[in-house]
């Protein structure tokens, strides 16, 4: 343990984000370090390995301007968040520097920025129901608190419109607001403004981390941790219900794999390293609950898939994670159908904990298995429309396609109107008797 | 034995030390977080370290052990819950709270927690290692106590003991305890290795009927995400008819162990009426726990599996998910900058799961009993592909191959195995097992049920181009057939009465849907027309 700062003016190479420095003693790896530039200005940056006497700096900010003259500050401490309640209600870039024109806040303390895994038998079953006030996802693919629930997205596809309308209409079970983090990941200017007008517009408290496409990408791999980092302590110091927005995950990757390149890592599949699960992992799992605490983290990322596969890494490690995924369907969307959730692809795998007598209705489990199975007839008999014709085919089929259309119009389509559980029920188990088909 | 860090690279750090051996313990840093030697140089030893490296400086101290990773084997291992590092994750919670922050050593035993000893040898019996001295009570079980060395017993005392103290000592003075350590990569020692036999009824209809699993066999469960790998891995841990369970959680979800936890500590095992739990070892190291000791995890717990088998109780080891394990591999391969195989996974992969897979098996033990382990493990391909490095080096090894199919579970057809493409190596013989046990006619109807469901397939593709009103009679029924085969005998709803099915009602639920089947095209046959038949 060193209690001072050094300084070494000995930077061997800077490669992209990455700064070489040679005859360094004593360091330790995760140490924030200063860099100097030679306008007068200081960057940060972390120690990411070390051989020797060599060490290799990661930069988090943009390099350009940098020379290998620069003097860089070794300051013996291990990066952290500046934490507190004050922090409600503000605005942060991705090196958490505040952008409101308002002063930084004074830190309660500070915490590890990438946190510690929980412990297993600490976490606490999600099982209270979040009512995002659409039917497609309150009635067929249910989010409870403490749960990841990703948003897989096509280019084009009206994402920030339903992460939109969730951070506004979402209502705790039993009554309760959430206080929202939200991260914004190399968002346009364009998302940007339209995601800062949705926050103004809503009642509850609010923190936002900003990474604009034309900013740092490093600060695109910092700014979550940091959404996670205040999360927690929001959580599980202070006691609230926080739901945490990252949009958009395809933009971390990307950040990663740019990073991961310049380090000259093995690449993975389609060059994206072969870490990329773990370190998705290390965001997605600080979701939780934890027994004996009140709190909760609900995390809702959403992933604009590339090409729109879904087998791309990104959606696939994604998934492989989180528990289900919301996947939109252009065709819907084409359709006019808004939100355009498929729920055939799509899945809450703690629904089931969610729903039902004490948590929604009684009846909630079997309209949502009975909506399910005969929409998923209804789309099987698509096909077969597509080749036999419709008069080909014999009445009850026939039904089964009017039922798929009309669940697709009157269910999961609702524009922008909220429905609370009961009505989106109701509006499902009208759909069922209208074409008799039981309950 | 004491050095210096040089140098450290993500999982992987290197020392000074001199004099270790290959896989030796190593402790690191003013934390002494716990590592294990891979590779030595000239003068200087490569560590990958089971913790989180961050804050890890280098000239910090780093001491050798001059053990390898090692396990502890007692009485107590049975429903506890364990880390990659076998450290018991709920002490560990009384003592640093939620969060777990490394550096830390647990005991995985309990120590001060009393026993009562029946011993089976006295004073003056000679003994070699293996045999058996006498038991204690661990629930429903009688855990054996085995002897560690040969010598002579110059006294061993019955009744309440701790596992701080020794339950007797040796004529030349060594103690006999009721615990012992044991390096986890090497595979406990038995007498010799028998062919599986038995079958393992899982309680899941489609692999007991159609690809029945061995007492001591390996099976795989590959499948994309969504398709109930683990819905169904925890479905097995749950009902399948063996005496002990060890549950990994390799690199999987946190929230997934949480509901496993509190699930396993209110349900029954169906077989004997006990608590599930006291039945259940779960090694937990869920994704976002350090990832070297995620790859450790999986040979923590089959050393634990093992240590039961040579009780001679018959233990299942199910993993969740081997792909996880295999991309720890893959991330400590290439942080030792070691030549990249397919995929970037190491050129062993192939050869560390196969001789992973090969600590299954029966055995008779070193006391001369039957034990066997048994090996369930879930295998997570990348966009669902199953011709990828992992799911295909396990293929070479594994007997039975339990494929996940993406479009079943769209459909929510689970447990959603397909039937065309799985396959069981043990089919022939569990076959013979469950004709002499349930009854005459279950190979016969085996093999139906495989045609109609074939049939089906092949009347399928003609109904998509003609319509279904386009066939005939006979083959409506016989699609009629193949469809109640499907949802109401391969289906299983894990949340219901019906997770578990025993072998009888399962061959009962088949002969029910054969009859109709046989009835209805009798009456056909008779003339009638379809509509009447169906209608009753």
């Amino acid at each position: 343990m060193r209690l001072s700062e050094h300084i070494y003016r000995t930077v061997s190479s800077i490669r992209g984000p990455l700064l070489f420095v040679e005859q360094v003693l004593s360091v330790r790896v995760g140490e924030v370090v200063r860099i100097i530039r030679p306008d007068g200005g200081t960057m940060e940056g972390e120690v990411l390995k070390i051989d020797g006497r060599t060490v290799l700096i990661q930069v988090f900010g943009e390099t350009r301007g940098l020379d290998v003259n620069s003097p860089v500050v070794f300051t013996d401490a291990v990066k952290k968040a500046p934490l507190s309640a004050d922090i409600i209600g503000r605005v942060f870039n991705g090196s958490f520097l505040p952008i409101d024109n308002a002063p930084m806040f004074i830190p309660e303390r500070w915490g590890k920025v990438s946190g510690f895994p929980m412990n297993p038998t600490a976490r606490a079953r999600p099982e209270e129901f979040i009512e995002t006030g659409f039917s497609a996802i309150d009635g067929l693919n249910t989010l409870v608190k403490g749960q990841k629930l990703p948003i897989f997205s096509c280019a084009g596809l009206p994402s920030k419109e339903l992460a939109a309308g969730i951070l506004e209409n979402s209502r705790l079970a039993g009554g309760g607001e959430f206080v929202v983090v939200f991260v914004a990941l190399g968002l346009t200017h364009h998302e940007y403004s339209f995601y800062m007008r949705v926050i103004e517009r809503m009642r509850t408290g609010f923190v936002a981390f900003i990474n604009k496409a034309d900013e740092p990408v490093m600060e695109r791999l910092l700014a979550p941790r940091f959404g996670l980092a205040c999360a927690e302590h929001l959580a599980f110091t202070r006691g609230m219900d926080v739901l945490v927005v990252i949009t958009d995950m395809t933009n971390y990757c990307d950040a990663l794999r740019e990073v991961s390149t310049a380090r000259e890592e093995l690449p993975g599949r389609r060059g994206y390293p072969g870490y990329m699960y773990s370190d998705l992992a290390s965001l997605y799992e600080r979701a939780g609950r934890i027994k004996g605490m009140s709190g909760s983290v609900t995390m809702l990322p959403v992933v604009t898939m590339p090409e729109d596969d879904i087998t791309h890494p990104i959606p696939d490690l994604t998934g492989y994670i989180t528990e289900g995924q919301i996947v939109l369907s252009r065709e819907l969307h084409q359709k006019g159908v808004f939100p355009p959730v498929d729920v055939l692809p799509s899945l809450s795998r703690l629904m089931q904990r969610g729903i039902g007598a004490g948590h929604t209705r009684e009846d909630h489990r079997g309209i949502a298995n009975l909506l399910y199975k005969h929409y998923a007839k209804g789309r099987d008999l698509r096909r077969l429309e597509a080749i036999v014709g419709r008069d080909g085919m014999v009445e009850s089929d026939r039904m089964m396609l009017d039922f798929a259309d009309a669940f697709e119009r009157e269910l999961v389509n609702q524009g922008g109107a909220r429905r609370d559980i009961n009505e989106s029920l109701d509006t499902g188990i009208a759909l069922l008797r209208r074409f008799s088909l039981e309950k | 034995m004491s050095g210096r860090i040089l140098g450290i690279s993500g999982p992987t750090v290197t020392v000074d030390l001199k004099g270790l051996k290959l896989y030796d313990m190593v402790r690191v840093g003013e934390a002494m977080l716990i590592g294990e030697v891979v590779r030595l140089e000239e003068d200087r030893a490569v560590v990958q370290v089971y913790e989180d490296t961050r804050g890890l400086g280098v000239g910090e101290q780093a001491k050798g052990v001059n053990v390898p990773l090692t396990v502890r084997l007692g009485p107590g291992l049975l429903s506890g819950m364990y880390d990659g590092l076998q450290r018991p994750l709920e002490r560990l919670r009384e003592e640093t709270g939620p969060y777990i922050s490394g550096g830390r050593e647990l005991h995985a035993l309990d120590l001060e927690r009393p026993w009562r000893f029946f011993p089976l040898k006295q004073a003056g019996d000679e003994v070699a290692e293996g045999d058996i001295l006498g038991h204690v009570e661990e629930g429903p079980f009688r855990h054996l106590i085995s002897a560690m060395e040969n010598g002579r017993i110059a006294s061993i005392h019955p009744g309440e003991f701790t596992l701080a103290g020794p339950v007797g000592t040796y004529a030349d003075g060594r103690v006999i305890q009721a615990h012992q350590e044991w390096p986890v990569r090497k595979p406990r020692p038995y007498r010799r290795k028998l062919s599986p036999q038995a079958p393992l009824v899982t309680g899941q209809r489609s692999i007991d009927f159609l690809f029945p699993f061995a007492r001591g066999g390996t099976a795989i469960l590959p499948g994309g995400f969504g398709t109930g790998k683990t819905i169904l891995e925890q479905a097995i841990a749950k009902f399948a008819d063996v005496d002990i369970v060890v549950y990994v959680g390799c690199g999987e979800r946190g929230n997934e162990m949480a509901e496993l936890l509190e699930e396993f500590v209110t349900l029954s095992d169906p077989w004997t009426g006990q608590a599930l739990m006291t039945r259940t070892i779960v090694v937990a190291n869920t994704s976002n726990m350090p990832v070297a000791a995620r790859e450790a995890s999986i040979y923590t717990a089959v050393t634990m599996a093992e240590y039961y088998r040579d009780m001679g109780f018959h233990v299942l080891l199910l993993a969740d998910s081997l792909s996880r394990w295999a991309e720890a591999l893959r991330e400590i391969s290439s942080s030792l900058e070691e030549m990249p195989g397919e995929e970037g996974y190491p050129t062993y992969l192939a050869s560390r799961l196969a001789s992973f897979m090969e600590r299954a098996g029966v055995v008779e033990t070193l006391s001369g009993s039957i034990g066997a382990l048994s090996m369930i493990l879930s295998v997570s391909p990348p966009g669902g592909d199953f011709t990828e490095p992992v799911t295909q080096a396990c293929l070479r090894t594994a007997g039975a191959f339990l494929m996940l199919d993406t479009a079943l579970a769209h459909r929510r057809h689970f447990p959603a195995i397909n039937w065309f493409q799985s396959y069981s190596l043990y089919e022939r013989d569990m076959v013979e097992h469950f004709s002499a046990t349930v009854s005459p006619r279950w190979g016969e109807m085996q093999k139906r049920c495989r045609e109609l469901l074939q049939r089906e397939e092949t009347l399928r593709e003609v109904a998509e181009i003609v319509g279904i009103e386009g066939l005939q009679d006979a083959d409506r029924l016989l699609m009629k057939a193949a469809e109640r085969i499907r949802l109401e005998f391969l289906s299983q709803n894990a949340y219901t009465e019906d997770a578990f099915s025993a072998p009888d009602k399962t061959l009962a639920m088949i002969g029910d849907i054969l009859e109709f089947y046989d009835r209805a095209e009798a009456r056909l046959k008779a003339g009638e027309f379809l509509d009447d038949v169906l209608k009753g």
